[in-house]
């Protein structure tokens, strides 16, 4: 997911000058490209130590919380994007940290790695969970505890009253628009409150 | 080895103070490491919690075990780089370590102050310090650092002198005390107001110290700074005297076999209960005695009284109808706090609700929790999370001081607060 042009994409999604809430930072390389080249600004939230230190390292803002404790510090609309990339399926209460995600930002911007992609179909036909690029891990042994689909994701936001404002896949950087669920390995979602 | 050097300043002007007394002629201790930049831009003040001083970093020439009482975090090197920085540590007024304290002579009177020492605020010393600042002749401080007090102190600067902090390092402290830390407080400072050696503050004149109460005091005082682990880890029940039972009965032992039986009983006996209530019967016991007897020795009783009180007091959203976001709607500084995981006393909730409050005005800020064993006492401890976070920062606040000016300026437009979000409907 760190490859540059998967970021690039992602990054397009946010209007310049944006205050941007990234949940899930990592080592804040999206929102240093946000800050340096669309003139954004904002925090990153992050839980592992190391990730906290390298935002420190390269002059990102982070604020170290666990996730799955809520998003109480922020307060609703106060940020004009709220990003979640590669977080959601890491999450033990993913609907309530999107809703979350709705409530503090204006925009919400979400992307997860798409169970649907042919490889992990073509893995599940021949009766094996799916070990790819994309999907690294083995079934007993991933930091994934939430596997969803393009689809999925869309049932989940129609639920929440969320509107979709812009979906596609991501494949190898690339945008896919046309059949994203069978053929993109990552999903990608803008939305707001309905 | 850095060699540390301790140095006063005079102050003849008054300085008027929160609790609407003023004082005059007084001296403030402190030291200084590494040099100022041509552009006086590298400067950081160091703010000490309750019983440290101005020693912050080094040791002095001849006195091994010197060591300031920072010194794992500000050197050569070190996290806040003394080869790059210009650290000042201050020591308070109304300290015991140097600064004009209760045990200085009042100049209006001549006499020993004691317990007529003006209570001094967090805000007061702020003032001190800027005075301080003013006659090292530096205007803007790079970074303002703290933990516990401390970071009060530093938190303080950003509101009572918000142009003159660039940075601002927070760390294990809260923006006001808890009715149970106030509670702690209040048990230290009876222990030692009815100490019968404490003659009502004036116990120089009497040649004693009230000691028991000092004693008493500092013990409180230590159990909050631990954690419940670390003190089980530490002392755990130990027996004082002789191997406590369960060890003793463990694996040193093992090896003999079911002779065991007769080994326990002999265990016991080493390692018995004395059944005495006066006694020190637990390892912990006889620690807290040690701390207690060793601070007895060198911290003066109307000191920790005034520092006590300063903690108690200290409430910056108390005129801002509690509002803590209010209140730190004049800071400019970009802040990082700091707190841990096992600290009960400056609980991160604490922290949390200062970020919580910088975030509503959009300030910079970032907030490292780390998960550390040692209680409160975590912040003077070597943790590689903990130092590397600050060290990482403090890296930043350097290489901003290297840019050019042009790009400087940049960069502190880019920062500027956005303009406020619509409320989307």
């Amino acid at each position: 997911m760190s490859d540059r042009a998967t970021m690039l994409s992602i990054a397009r999604l946010v209007p310049e000058g944006s205050r941007v809430l990234d949940l899930g930072c990592g080592d804040g390389a999206l929102l240093d490209h946000l800050q340096r080249e669309r003139g954004c600004s904002g925090y990153g939230v992050e839980i592992a130590d190391d990730n906290v230190l390298a935002c420190v390292k390269r002059g990102v803002d982070v604020i170290q919380l666990n996730l799955d404790e809520g998003l109480s510090m922020f307060d609703d609309s106060s940020f004009d994007v709220v990003l979640q990339v590669d977080t959601l399926q890491h999450l033990r209460n993913a609907e309530t940290m999107l809703v979350e995600t709705a409530r503090v930002g204006r925009i919400g911007i979400v992307a997860f790695p798409n169970f649907a992609h042919w490889p992990n179909r073509l893995a599940i036909l021949r009766g094996r969970m799916p070990v790819t690029k994309r999907l690294p891990y083995q079934w007993y042994d991933t930091p994934n505890i939430r596997v969803g689909t393009f689809k999925d994701f869309e049932v989940l936001a129609t639920k929440n009253q969320l509107s979709i404002l812009d979906a596609f896949g991501l494949q190898e950087g690339r945008e896919v628009r046309r059949l994203p669920n069978v053929r993109a390995s990552t999903a990608v979602f803008k939305f707001e409150r309905g | 080895m850095l060699i540390a050097k301790p140095q006063a300043m005079q102050f003849d002007a008054p300085l008027p103070l929160r609790c609407g007394a003023s004082i005059r002629g007084y001296s403030l201790a402190y030291e200084t490491y590494g040099s100022l930049n041509a552009e006086r831009s590298n400067a950081v003040l160091i703010c000490h919690a309750l019983n440290a001083s101005h020693h912050v970093a080094g040791v002095y020439e001849d006195q091994p075990g010197s060591e300031g009482w920072w010194d794992t975090m500000i050197g050569p090197g070190k996290p806040v780089d003394t080869d790059r920085f210009f650290v000042i540590g201050v020591n308070n007024l109304g300290s015991c370590f140097g600064s004009t304290g209760p045990m200085h002579l009042n100049p209006d009177t001549g006499k020993v102050w004691g317990a007529d020492f003006p209570v001094v605020t967090v805000e007061d010393w702020v003032d001190a310090q800027a005075r301080l600042l003013d006659a090292l002749g530096i205007r803007r401080l790079a970074a303002v650092m703290g933990g516990s007090l401390g970071g009060m102190q530093a938190l303080s600067w950003t509101l009572q002198h918000p142009e003159r902090v660039r940075h601002a390092v927070v760390v294990a402290s809260a923006p006001n005390l808890t009715a149970e830390n106030i509670a702690f407080n209040e048990v230290a400072r009876r222990a030692i107001v009815t100490d019968p050696d404490f003659h009502g503050g004036h116990f120089y004149a009497h040649g004693v110290v009230p000691k028991r109460g000092l004693r008493i005091a500092r013990m409180i005082g230590h159990i909050t700074y631990l954690s419940d682990d670390v003190m089980n880890e530490k002392f755990g029940r130990q027996l004082r005297d002789g191997i406590d039972l369960r060890a003793a009965a463990g694996p040193s032992q093992g090896g003999a076999a079911p002779s065991g039986g007769s080994d326990l009983r002999t265990a016991r006996s080493v390692g018995a209960y004395k059944y005495s209530t006066q006694d020190i019967e637990f390892q912990i016991e006889s620690y807290l005695r040690y701390q207690g007897d060793k601070f007895s020795e060198y911290f003066d009783a109307n000191t920790y009284l005034l520092i006590t009180r300063a903690l108690d007091y200290f409430d910056p959203a108390r005129e801002h109808d509690g509002k803590l976001a209010k209140a730190l709607a004049v800071a400019r500084a970009k802040f990082l706090l700091v707190s841990f995981t096992t600290d009960w006393r400056f609980s991160p909730q604490r922290s949390r609700e200062i970020v919580k409050a910088l975030l509503d005005n959009r300030r910079d800020v970032s907030y490292a929790e780390i998960d550390a064993p040692h209680g409160h006492d975590a912040f003077l401890l070597e943790d590689a999370r903990y130092l590397g976070v600050v060290r990482s920062y403090f890296d930043r606040i350097a290489a901003e001081n290297a840019a050019p000016p042009a790009a400087g300026a940049q960069s502190e437009a880019a920062t500027a607060p956005a303009a406020p979000v619509v409320e989307a409907t």
